[in-house]
Protein backbone atom coordinates (compact mmCIF):
# COMPACT_ATOMS: atom_id res chain seq x y z
CA UNK A 1 0.00 0.00 0.00
CA UNK A 2 1.09 3.49 -0.78
CA UNK A 3 2.84 5.31 2.04
CA UNK A 4 2.06 8.86 3.14
CA UNK A 5 4.74 11.25 2.00
CA UNK A 6 6.79 13.76 3.98
CA UNK A 7 7.89 16.57 1.68
CA UNK A 8 10.20 19.40 2.77
CA UNK A 9 9.84 22.52 0.66
CA UNK A 10 12.57 24.91 -0.38
CA UNK A 11 11.22 28.38 -1.13
CA UNK A 12 14.10 29.91 -3.01
CA UNK A 13 14.79 33.59 -3.45
CA UNK A 14 18.06 35.00 -4.85
CA UNK A 15 19.70 31.56 -4.61
CA UNK A 16 18.88 31.16 -0.91
CA UNK A 17 16.19 29.18 0.85
CA UNK A 18 13.85 31.52 2.69
CA UNK A 19 10.78 31.07 4.80
CA UNK A 20 8.20 33.62 5.80
CA UNK A 21 4.84 33.83 7.50
CA UNK A 22 1.74 34.07 5.31
CA UNK A 23 4.08 34.63 2.34
CA UNK A 24 5.67 37.70 4.02
CA UNK A 25 8.60 38.54 6.36
CA UNK A 26 11.05 36.18 4.69
CA UNK A 27 13.89 34.79 6.78
CA UNK A 28 17.03 33.08 5.49
CA UNK A 29 17.00 29.31 5.95
CA UNK A 30 20.14 28.20 4.16
CA UNK A 31 21.72 27.05 0.93
CA UNK A 32 19.38 25.13 -1.40
CA UNK A 33 22.05 22.68 -2.58
CA UNK A 34 23.05 21.78 0.98
CA UNK A 35 19.50 21.58 2.26
CA UNK A 36 18.38 19.48 -0.71
CA UNK A 37 21.22 17.00 -0.20
CA UNK A 38 20.47 16.86 3.51
CA UNK A 39 16.79 16.11 3.07
CA UNK A 40 17.48 13.48 0.40
CA UNK A 41 19.97 11.79 2.70
CA UNK A 42 17.76 12.06 5.79
CA UNK A 43 14.99 10.09 4.15
CA UNK A 44 12.53 12.72 2.91
CA UNK A 45 10.09 11.18 0.45
CA UNK A 46 10.27 14.06 -1.98
CA UNK A 47 11.65 17.54 -2.31
CA UNK A 48 9.82 20.61 -3.60
CA UNK A 49 11.72 23.65 -4.84
CA UNK A 50 9.77 26.84 -5.50
CA UNK A 51 11.46 29.82 -7.05
CA UNK A 52 9.65 32.70 -5.40
CA UNK A 53 11.97 35.36 -6.79
CA UNK A 54 9.62 36.19 -9.61
CA UNK A 55 6.57 34.12 -10.15
CA UNK A 56 5.64 36.34 -13.02
CA UNK A 57 8.63 35.58 -15.20
CA UNK A 58 10.64 32.43 -15.76
CA UNK A 59 14.23 32.84 -14.67
CA UNK A 60 17.00 31.18 -16.60
CA UNK A 61 19.16 31.21 -13.47
CA UNK A 62 16.71 28.79 -11.86
CA UNK A 63 17.79 26.12 -14.36
CA UNK A 64 21.41 26.26 -13.20
CA UNK A 65 20.42 26.11 -9.56
CA UNK A 66 18.03 23.23 -10.17
CA UNK A 67 20.88 21.34 -11.88
CA UNK A 68 23.10 21.81 -8.83
CA UNK A 69 20.41 20.80 -6.36
CA UNK A 70 19.43 17.77 -8.45
CA UNK A 71 22.97 16.38 -8.47
CA UNK A 72 22.62 15.40 -4.83
CA UNK A 73 18.95 14.57 -4.68
CA UNK A 74 17.99 10.90 -5.10
CA UNK A 75 14.33 11.34 -4.29
CA UNK A 76 11.59 12.88 -6.43
CA UNK A 77 12.18 16.53 -7.06
CA UNK A 78 9.44 19.01 -8.00
CA UNK A 79 10.29 22.47 -9.27
CA UNK A 80 8.02 25.45 -9.69
CA UNK A 81 8.01 29.21 -9.94
CA UNK A 82 7.22 31.33 -12.95
CA UNK A 83 6.96 28.43 -15.39
CA UNK A 84 4.70 29.43 -18.27
CA UNK A 85 5.28 27.15 -21.25
CA UNK A 86 5.88 23.47 -22.01
CA UNK A 87 9.28 24.45 -23.39
CA UNK A 88 10.23 25.89 -20.00
CA UNK A 89 8.91 22.75 -18.35
CA UNK A 90 11.08 20.69 -20.64
CA UNK A 91 14.14 22.75 -19.63
CA UNK A 92 13.36 22.25 -15.96
CA UNK A 93 12.84 18.51 -16.38
CA UNK A 94 16.02 18.20 -18.39
CA UNK A 95 17.93 20.01 -15.67
CA UNK A 96 17.02 17.26 -13.21
CA UNK A 97 13.51 17.90 -11.94
CA UNK A 98 10.99 15.07 -12.00
CA UNK A 99 7.85 17.14 -11.87
CA UNK A 100 6.97 20.72 -12.58
CA UNK A 101 4.56 22.78 -10.60
CA UNK A 102 2.49 25.52 -12.16
CA UNK A 103 0.23 28.04 -10.51
CA UNK A 104 -0.26 31.49 -12.04
CA UNK A 105 0.36 30.31 -15.62
CA UNK A 106 -2.29 27.60 -15.32
CA UNK A 107 -4.85 30.12 -14.09
CA UNK A 108 -4.23 32.45 -17.03
CA UNK A 109 -3.87 29.59 -19.53
CA UNK A 110 -5.59 26.41 -18.24
CA UNK A 111 -4.72 24.63 -21.49
CA UNK A 112 -1.11 24.56 -20.29
CA UNK A 113 -2.03 21.69 -17.97
CA UNK A 114 -3.36 19.66 -20.90
CA UNK A 115 -0.38 20.39 -23.13
CA UNK A 116 1.99 19.44 -20.34
CA UNK A 117 0.12 16.23 -19.50
CA UNK A 118 0.09 15.15 -23.12
CA UNK A 119 3.78 15.76 -23.52
CA UNK A 120 5.20 14.64 -20.17
CA UNK A 121 2.42 12.52 -18.68
CA UNK A 122 0.12 13.81 -15.94
CA UNK A 123 2.27 12.36 -13.14
CA UNK A 124 4.73 15.10 -14.07
CA UNK A 125 2.29 17.98 -13.75
CA UNK A 126 1.63 19.49 -10.34
CA UNK A 127 -1.04 22.13 -10.01
CA UNK A 128 -0.06 24.44 -7.16
CA UNK A 129 -2.95 26.33 -5.64
CA UNK A 130 -2.49 29.17 -3.19
CA UNK A 131 -5.78 29.27 -1.29
CA UNK A 132 -7.10 32.08 0.86
CA UNK A 133 -10.23 31.83 2.95
CA UNK A 134 -13.01 33.93 1.49
CA UNK A 135 -13.96 36.84 3.71
CA UNK A 136 -17.60 36.90 2.65
CA UNK A 137 -18.38 33.28 1.71
CA UNK A 138 -18.11 30.82 4.60
CA UNK A 139 -16.35 27.50 3.92
CA UNK A 140 -15.03 28.84 0.63
CA UNK A 141 -11.51 29.66 -0.51
CA UNK A 142 -10.30 31.81 -3.35
CA UNK A 143 -7.39 31.06 -5.65
CA UNK A 144 -4.56 33.58 -5.39
CA UNK A 145 -1.89 34.04 -8.05
CA UNK A 146 1.49 35.74 -8.46
CA UNK A 147 2.97 34.35 -5.24
CA UNK A 148 -0.26 35.01 -3.41
CA UNK A 149 -0.22 38.71 -4.16
CA UNK A 150 -3.25 38.69 -6.43
CA UNK A 151 -6.56 37.21 -5.33
CA UNK A 152 -8.90 35.96 -8.06
CA UNK A 153 -12.60 35.17 -8.04
CA UNK A 154 -11.91 31.50 -8.75
CA UNK A 155 -13.14 29.01 -6.16
CA UNK A 156 -10.38 26.66 -4.99
CA UNK A 157 -12.43 23.45 -5.00
CA UNK A 158 -13.81 24.14 -8.47
CA UNK A 159 -10.35 24.97 -9.76
CA UNK A 160 -8.96 21.74 -8.33
CA UNK A 161 -11.68 19.72 -10.08
CA UNK A 162 -11.06 21.55 -13.33
CA UNK A 163 -7.29 21.15 -12.93
CA UNK A 164 -7.65 17.40 -12.59
CA UNK A 165 -9.81 17.22 -15.72
CA UNK A 166 -7.31 19.32 -17.66
CA UNK A 167 -4.38 17.04 -16.85
CA UNK A 168 -2.87 17.85 -13.45
CA UNK A 169 -1.55 14.72 -11.76
CA UNK A 170 -1.28 16.15 -8.29
CA UNK A 171 -2.38 19.19 -6.33
CA UNK A 172 -0.05 21.13 -4.07
CA UNK A 173 -2.53 22.94 -1.88
CA UNK A 174 -1.17 25.80 0.21
CA UNK A 175 -3.28 27.57 2.76
CA UNK A 176 -2.10 31.16 2.73
CA UNK A 177 -3.88 31.76 6.03
CA UNK A 178 -1.91 29.01 7.75
CA UNK A 179 1.44 29.38 5.93
CA UNK A 180 4.34 29.76 8.35
CA UNK A 181 2.05 30.13 11.38
CA UNK A 182 2.78 26.63 12.78
CA UNK A 183 -0.79 26.39 14.08
CA UNK A 184 -1.68 23.40 11.92
CA UNK A 185 -2.85 22.82 8.37
CA UNK A 186 -6.24 24.11 7.20
CA UNK A 187 -7.86 20.68 7.20
CA UNK A 188 -11.26 21.94 6.23
CA UNK A 189 -9.63 23.15 3.03
CA UNK A 190 -7.63 19.94 2.61
CA UNK A 191 -10.74 17.84 3.11
CA UNK A 192 -12.83 19.90 0.70
CA UNK A 193 -10.25 19.48 -2.05
CA UNK A 194 -9.21 15.87 -1.38
CA UNK A 195 -12.88 14.82 -1.40
CA UNK A 196 -13.44 16.58 -4.70
CA UNK A 197 -10.59 15.04 -6.73
CA UNK A 198 -9.08 11.59 -7.33
CA UNK A 199 -5.50 12.82 -7.77
CA UNK A 200 -3.17 13.10 -4.75
CA UNK A 201 -3.36 16.23 -2.64
CA UNK A 202 -0.29 17.61 -0.87
CA UNK A 203 -1.28 19.62 2.19
CA UNK A 204 0.87 22.70 2.68
CA UNK A 205 0.99 25.59 5.12
CA UNK A 206 0.80 25.55 8.89
CA UNK A 207 2.83 22.56 10.08
CA UNK A 208 4.15 23.23 13.57
CA UNK A 209 3.81 20.01 15.53
CA UNK A 210 3.94 16.32 14.73
CA UNK A 211 0.23 15.86 15.28
CA UNK A 212 -0.47 18.46 12.61
CA UNK A 213 0.98 16.06 10.05
CA UNK A 214 -1.26 13.26 11.28
CA UNK A 215 -4.32 15.50 11.25
CA UNK A 216 -3.71 16.67 7.67
CA UNK A 217 -3.62 13.04 6.52
CA UNK A 218 -6.48 11.69 8.62
CA UNK A 219 -8.80 14.72 8.94
CA UNK A 220 -7.70 16.52 5.79
CA UNK A 221 -7.46 13.42 3.58
CA UNK A 222 -4.05 14.49 2.29
CA UNK A 223 -1.80 11.99 0.52
CA UNK A 224 1.30 13.94 1.46
CA UNK A 225 2.32 16.69 3.85
CA UNK A 226 4.63 19.51 2.96
CA UNK A 227 6.55 21.55 5.49
CA UNK A 228 9.27 24.16 5.60
CA UNK A 229 9.67 26.09 8.87
CA UNK A 230 9.64 23.04 11.14
CA UNK A 231 12.36 21.23 9.22
CA UNK A 232 14.58 24.12 8.11
CA UNK A 233 14.88 25.56 11.60
CA UNK A 234 15.56 22.17 13.16
CA UNK A 235 12.39 21.52 15.18
CA UNK A 236 12.00 17.98 13.86
CA UNK A 237 14.00 15.65 11.69
CA UNK A 238 12.36 13.76 8.83
CA UNK A 239 12.85 10.56 10.74
CA UNK A 240 11.08 11.89 13.84
CA UNK A 241 8.10 12.77 11.67
CA UNK A 242 8.00 9.33 10.08
CA UNK A 243 8.40 7.49 13.36
CA UNK A 244 5.60 9.54 14.85
CA UNK A 245 3.22 8.81 11.97
CA UNK A 246 4.18 5.12 12.02
CA UNK A 247 3.51 4.98 15.77
CA UNK A 248 0.00 6.23 15.08
CA UNK A 249 -0.57 3.54 12.51
CA UNK A 250 -0.02 5.41 9.27
CA UNK A 251 1.96 3.76 6.47
CA UNK A 252 5.24 5.60 5.95
CA UNK A 253 8.35 4.86 3.95
CA UNK A 254 11.23 3.94 6.23
CA UNK A 255 14.13 2.81 4.03
CA UNK B 1 30.27 2.48 -20.07
CA UNK B 2 26.51 2.52 -19.65
CA UNK B 3 24.58 4.54 -22.19
CA UNK B 4 21.48 6.43 -21.15
CA UNK B 5 19.36 6.99 -24.24
CA UNK B 6 18.91 10.70 -24.87
CA UNK B 7 15.58 11.09 -26.58
CA UNK B 8 14.42 14.53 -25.44
CA UNK B 9 12.05 13.47 -22.75
CA UNK B 10 11.84 13.88 -19.02
CA UNK B 11 14.37 13.25 -16.38
CA UNK B 12 17.32 11.88 -18.33
CA UNK B 13 19.67 13.90 -16.17
CA UNK B 14 18.41 12.34 -12.93
CA UNK B 15 19.29 8.88 -14.16
CA UNK B 16 22.76 10.03 -15.26
CA UNK B 17 23.39 11.83 -11.94
CA UNK B 18 22.44 8.76 -9.98
CA UNK B 19 24.52 6.35 -12.06
CA UNK B 20 27.53 8.67 -11.70
CA UNK B 21 26.92 8.96 -7.98
CA UNK B 22 27.29 5.19 -7.61
CA UNK B 23 30.52 5.24 -9.62
CA UNK B 24 29.41 4.27 -13.13
CA UNK B 25 30.86 5.61 -16.32
CA UNK B 26 27.82 7.07 -18.09
CA UNK B 27 27.11 8.65 -21.43
CA UNK B 28 23.89 10.39 -22.33
CA UNK B 29 23.62 9.80 -26.05
CA UNK B 30 21.54 8.89 -29.07
CA UNK B 31 24.55 8.09 -31.27
CA UNK B 32 24.45 4.65 -32.84
CA UNK B 33 28.19 3.97 -32.24
CA UNK B 34 27.96 4.90 -28.56
CA UNK B 35 24.92 2.73 -28.04
CA UNK B 36 26.53 -0.20 -29.89
CA UNK B 37 29.75 -0.15 -27.86
CA UNK B 38 28.10 0.37 -24.47
CA UNK B 39 28.12 -2.33 -21.79
CA UNK B 40 24.44 -1.75 -21.15
CA UNK B 41 21.56 0.47 -22.13
CA UNK B 42 19.26 2.46 -19.89
CA UNK B 43 16.02 3.61 -21.46
CA UNK B 44 14.67 6.28 -19.10
CA UNK B 45 11.39 8.04 -19.42
CA UNK B 46 9.16 10.67 -18.02
CA UNK B 47 6.77 11.32 -20.86
CA UNK B 48 3.55 10.19 -22.33
CA UNK B 49 4.01 6.89 -24.18
CA UNK B 50 3.18 8.20 -27.65
CA UNK B 51 5.54 11.14 -27.38
CA UNK B 52 8.32 8.93 -26.01
CA UNK B 53 8.05 6.29 -28.73
CA UNK B 54 7.95 8.94 -31.47
CA UNK B 55 11.03 10.65 -30.02
CA UNK B 56 12.83 7.33 -29.89
CA UNK B 57 12.20 6.96 -33.64
CA UNK B 58 14.71 4.81 -35.49
CA UNK B 59 16.63 4.03 -32.30
CA UNK B 60 13.84 1.65 -31.34
CA UNK B 61 15.01 -0.93 -33.88
CA UNK B 62 18.64 -0.67 -32.80
CA UNK B 63 17.82 -1.03 -29.10
CA UNK B 64 15.62 -4.00 -29.81
CA UNK B 65 18.30 -5.72 -31.89
CA UNK B 66 21.03 -5.14 -29.28
CA UNK B 67 18.78 -6.37 -26.48
CA UNK B 68 17.94 -9.55 -28.43
CA UNK B 69 21.67 -10.03 -29.01
CA UNK B 70 22.16 -10.08 -25.23
CA UNK B 71 23.15 -6.54 -24.25
CA UNK B 72 21.67 -5.69 -20.83
CA UNK B 73 18.75 -3.28 -21.24
CA UNK B 74 17.03 -1.48 -18.40
CA UNK B 75 13.77 0.35 -19.05
CA UNK B 76 12.54 2.75 -16.39
CA UNK B 77 8.93 3.93 -16.05
CA UNK B 78 7.81 4.82 -19.60
CA UNK B 79 11.09 3.28 -20.77
CA UNK B 80 9.88 0.09 -19.08
CA UNK B 81 6.41 0.41 -20.59
CA UNK B 82 7.97 0.71 -24.04
CA UNK B 83 9.41 -2.81 -23.66
CA UNK B 84 5.88 -4.17 -24.13
CA UNK B 85 3.81 -4.68 -27.28
CA UNK B 86 1.31 -1.91 -27.03
CA UNK B 87 -0.01 1.10 -25.09
CA UNK B 88 -3.31 2.91 -24.98
CA UNK B 89 -2.07 6.12 -23.32
CA UNK B 90 -3.61 9.13 -25.18
CA UNK B 91 -4.01 7.01 -28.35
CA UNK B 92 -2.92 3.58 -29.58
CA UNK B 93 0.80 2.95 -29.93
CA UNK B 94 3.11 0.02 -30.56
CA UNK B 95 6.02 -0.54 -28.21
CA UNK B 96 9.27 -2.43 -28.73
CA UNK B 97 7.61 -5.80 -28.25
CA UNK B 98 10.49 -7.26 -26.23
CA UNK B 99 8.18 -8.45 -23.46
CA UNK B 100 4.62 -9.59 -24.17
CA UNK B 101 1.96 -7.45 -22.61
CA UNK B 102 0.14 -4.18 -22.98
CA UNK B 103 0.09 -0.87 -21.16
CA UNK B 104 -3.33 0.13 -19.88
CA UNK B 105 -4.78 2.68 -17.42
CA UNK B 106 -4.78 2.03 -13.69
CA UNK B 107 -8.44 1.65 -12.70
CA UNK B 108 -9.38 4.68 -10.58
CA UNK B 109 -10.97 4.29 -7.18
CA UNK B 110 -9.83 0.75 -6.38
CA UNK B 111 -10.70 0.01 -2.79
CA UNK B 112 -7.92 -0.30 -0.27
CA UNK B 113 -8.05 -2.86 2.47
CA UNK B 114 -7.13 -0.39 5.20
CA UNK B 115 -9.89 1.51 6.92
CA UNK B 116 -8.91 5.14 6.42
CA UNK B 117 -8.45 4.98 2.67
CA UNK B 118 -11.63 4.63 0.72
CA UNK B 119 -10.36 5.24 -2.78
CA UNK B 120 -6.96 5.06 -4.40
CA UNK B 121 -5.68 7.99 -6.39
CA UNK B 122 -4.53 7.89 -9.98
CA UNK B 123 -1.70 8.56 -10.80
CA UNK B 124 -0.19 5.93 -8.53
CA UNK B 125 2.26 8.34 -7.05
CA UNK B 126 4.52 7.79 -4.11
CA UNK B 127 6.38 5.10 -2.24
CA UNK B 128 4.97 1.63 -2.37
CA UNK B 129 6.24 -1.66 -1.12
CA UNK B 130 7.45 -4.14 -3.72
CA UNK B 131 7.66 -7.84 -2.96
CA UNK B 132 10.99 -9.00 -4.30
CA UNK B 133 10.92 -12.57 -5.59
CA UNK B 134 14.06 -14.66 -5.60
CA UNK B 135 15.85 -14.97 -8.92
CA UNK B 136 15.43 -11.40 -10.13
CA UNK B 137 18.97 -10.13 -10.66
CA UNK B 138 18.25 -6.48 -9.95
CA UNK B 139 17.03 -7.21 -6.43
CA UNK B 140 20.02 -9.19 -5.18
CA UNK B 141 20.90 -8.12 -1.64
CA UNK B 142 17.69 -6.18 -1.03
CA UNK B 143 15.76 -8.69 1.04
CA UNK B 144 12.15 -9.74 0.55
CA UNK B 145 10.48 -6.35 0.18
CA UNK B 146 11.46 -2.71 -0.14
CA UNK B 147 9.78 0.62 -0.78
CA UNK B 148 10.26 2.24 -4.16
CA UNK B 149 8.99 5.44 -5.72
CA UNK B 150 6.24 5.23 -8.34
CA UNK B 151 4.71 7.95 -10.49
CA UNK B 152 2.46 6.66 -13.26
CA UNK B 153 -1.12 6.46 -14.45
CA UNK B 154 -0.74 3.46 -16.76
CA UNK B 155 0.65 0.05 -15.98
CA UNK B 156 1.75 -2.99 -17.93
CA UNK B 157 -0.40 -6.08 -17.93
CA UNK B 158 2.32 -8.66 -18.44
CA UNK B 159 1.35 -11.74 -20.43
CA UNK B 160 4.86 -13.00 -21.14
CA UNK B 161 5.31 -16.53 -19.78
CA UNK B 162 9.10 -16.14 -19.77
CA UNK B 163 9.10 -12.94 -17.72
CA UNK B 164 9.75 -12.90 -13.98
CA UNK B 165 7.56 -10.33 -12.31
CA UNK B 166 7.74 -8.43 -9.01
CA UNK B 167 4.48 -6.94 -7.76
CA UNK B 168 3.31 -4.10 -5.59
CA UNK B 169 -0.15 -3.77 -4.06
CA UNK B 170 -2.30 -0.91 -5.28
CA UNK B 171 -5.73 -2.32 -4.69
CA UNK B 172 -4.63 -5.10 -7.04
CA UNK B 173 -1.33 -6.80 -7.79
CA UNK B 174 0.39 -4.22 -9.96
CA UNK B 175 3.51 -5.37 -11.83
CA UNK B 176 6.40 -3.25 -10.53
CA UNK B 177 9.31 -4.92 -12.31
CA UNK B 178 10.01 -7.52 -14.97
CA UNK B 179 13.00 -9.51 -16.05
CA UNK B 180 13.25 -11.56 -19.22
CA UNK B 181 16.81 -12.84 -19.67
CA UNK B 182 18.96 -9.69 -20.14
CA UNK B 183 15.95 -7.40 -20.45
CA UNK B 184 14.98 -5.57 -17.27
CA UNK B 185 12.15 -3.17 -16.62
CA UNK B 186 11.14 -1.13 -13.60
CA UNK B 187 7.81 0.66 -13.35
CA UNK B 188 9.18 2.59 -10.36
CA UNK B 189 12.04 5.08 -10.46
CA UNK B 190 15.22 3.58 -8.96
CA UNK B 191 17.03 6.89 -9.45
CA UNK B 192 14.46 8.47 -7.13
CA UNK B 193 14.12 5.65 -4.64
CA UNK B 194 16.81 6.68 -2.22
CA UNK B 195 19.12 3.95 -0.90
CA UNK B 196 17.13 0.96 -2.20
CA UNK B 197 17.01 2.49 -5.66
CA UNK B 198 20.75 3.12 -5.69
CA UNK B 199 21.27 -0.56 -4.86
CA UNK B 200 19.07 -1.66 -7.80
CA UNK B 201 21.12 0.50 -10.17
CA UNK B 202 24.34 -0.85 -8.70
CA UNK B 203 23.08 -4.34 -9.42
CA UNK B 204 22.35 -3.35 -13.02
CA UNK B 205 25.84 -1.85 -13.37
CA UNK B 206 27.32 -5.11 -12.10
CA UNK B 207 25.25 -7.12 -14.57
CA UNK B 208 26.61 -4.92 -17.38
CA UNK B 209 30.17 -5.29 -16.13
CA UNK B 210 29.85 -9.07 -15.96
CA UNK B 211 28.30 -9.29 -19.41
CA UNK B 212 31.08 -7.17 -20.87
CA UNK B 213 33.76 -9.43 -19.38
CA UNK B 214 32.09 -12.50 -20.82
CA UNK B 215 31.83 -10.91 -24.27
CA UNK B 216 35.39 -9.58 -24.39
CA UNK B 217 37.69 -12.11 -26.11
CA UNK B 218 40.61 -13.13 -23.92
Amino acid sequence: MLTKRIIPCLDVKDNRVVKGIKFLNLRDAGDPVELGARYSDEGADELVFLDITATIRFHKTIVELVEKVAENVFIPFTVGGGIQTVEQMDKILRSGADKVSVNTAAVSNPNLLTEAAQRFGNQCVVLAIDARRSKDKPHKWQVCVKAGSEPTEIDVVEWAIQGEKLGAGEILLTSMDADGTKVGYDNELNKAVSDAVDIPVIASGGAGKLEHLYDAIVDGGADAVLMASITHFGNYTINQMKEYLASRGLPVNIQ
Amino acid sequence: MIVVIDYSVGNVRSVCNTLRHIGCEVELSRKVETIECSAGIVLPGVAAFGYAISQLGELAKLIKKLALDGKPLLGICVGYQMLFDHSSEYGQYDGLGLVSGSVIPIPAGSQSRQGYLTALSVPHMGWNQVKLPEGMDLFVGLGKEKNFYFAHSFYAEVTDQQAKIAYTDYGFALPAAVQKANIYGLQFHPEKSSKSGLKVLKNFAEICEKQKKEKTPK
